[in-house]
């Protein structure tokens, strides 16, 4: 079966300026092979760039799924954006500055994807009990790819380590793993099978590898999707057909 | 001695400037050694087949229990010749024949 490809975190300038560079950047993650590609936004993105971009993801031939990126200070702040946006966005990422947010990011179900510094390794909370909390939630590990790319001697090994110890510790606890590229420029942009042998360098195996690019990232925003249409009542619950003919 | 399998791939090169085949030839070298070392390295058995400056391609064949290696080496290649650059996997296969065909 043909595998499809999800690229979550592109970064594109949405001034209008940019207008060019983001066309470019998205035509060109489509020529690589990716059939749904995300963008993340602040949650006080204006409605109408978010619409720009989905209109440019629709002429270059890739489904634009939206997400936010959420960097909340305390465990309430988390909530209380939680609270605002979930329903607003299809894929909610916490970026997880201290661990008393990337505990509450963990164990919650709204949230769909823990993102960690890369290069302040002593914020990259992702150990044993996060894994624990996030494998009752839905909440998966985003590792971005292009760290990778652009380090370069004992920063790359020092994050490799780190990488190749949160992703077993995902594994052990059955964690899903979305690895997502994390670049803005086009010439970080890498081919998805690329990005899986990249994922293997954190000790991934190559189907692991391969669903972390493909199955992982696109059951969290079909999930969403349902669960965002009209029809959704609860989990497992959804409304066929309306009316008296039922 | 168990017979090494091979795999030949087709590299399509992504840049402003085009390097020469020994520029290219060194970067993915040093990439394959910079992320796995001389040993790994060692083991890739990496040699260019073709290459092609006005199509921007090229073909490498590599060692089938290297792939997954060669193919992270070259994504992580950045810089060709001072300029930038990406390498992409265009094709894998078992013999050259089927490369060319495809």
């Amino acid at each position: 079966m043909t595998r499809v490809f999800a690229d979550l975190h592109l970064y594109v300038n949405t001034r209008d300026s940019a207008a060019s560079s983001q066309t470019q950047i998205i035509r060109k993650s489509s020529k690589l092979g990716y059939k749904l590609v995300s963008v993340p936004f602040w949650s006080e993105t204006p409605e109408t760039e978010v619409s720009k971009l989905r209109a440019c993801c629709m002429d270059a031939g890739v489904d634009y799924v939206s997400r936010v990126d959420l960097r909340p200070k305390s465990q309430n702040d988390l909530m209380r954006q939680l609270r605002k946006l979930r329903r607003r966005f299809e894929v909610v990422c916490v970026a997880c500055e201290n661990k008393e947010v990337a505990r509450q990011a963990a164990k919650d179900h709204r949230v769909d994807l823990l993102s960690f510094p890369s290069l302040d390794f002593r914020r990259r909370f992702f150990d044993r009990a996060e894994a624990e909390l996030a494998s009752n939630s839905l909440a998966a590990l985003e590792i971005d790819i292009k760290p990778l790319l652009v380090l370069e001697g004992p920063s790359r090994i020092r994050l490799l380590s780190n990488l190749r110890r949160e992703a077993a510790v995902a594994i052990e606890f059955h964690v899903p793993i979305v690895v997502s590229s994390g670049v803005g420029d086009e010439w970080l942009l890498r081919k998805p099978r690329e990005m899986a042998a990249l994922a293997g360098l954190t000790g991934l195996g190559t189907s692991e590898a391969l669903d972390a690019v493909s199955k992982n990232p696109c059951s969290i925003v079909y999930r969403n999707r349902g669960k965002l249409s009209s029809g959704f009542v609860a989990p497992g619950i959804r409304i066929i057909k309306e009316g008296r003919d039922c | 001695m168990k017979r090494v399998k091979r795999r030949y791939l087709a590299l399509r090169i992504e840049t402003e400037q085009m390097p020469l085949e020994r520029e290219f030839v060194d970067a993915a070298w040093a990439s394959i050694a910079k992320l796995y070392g001389e040993y790994g390295a060692s083991q890739a058995g990496l040699v260019i087949i073709a290459y092609d400056v006005e199509e921007k391609t090229a073909v490498i064949r590599t060692a089938l229990s290297t792939l997954s290696l060669v193919r992270a080496s070259l994504a992580s290649i950045t810089l060709l010749a001072g300029v930038r650059a990406s390498v992409h996997v265009v094709a894998v296969s078992g013999t050259i024949k089927s490369l060319y065909e495809r």
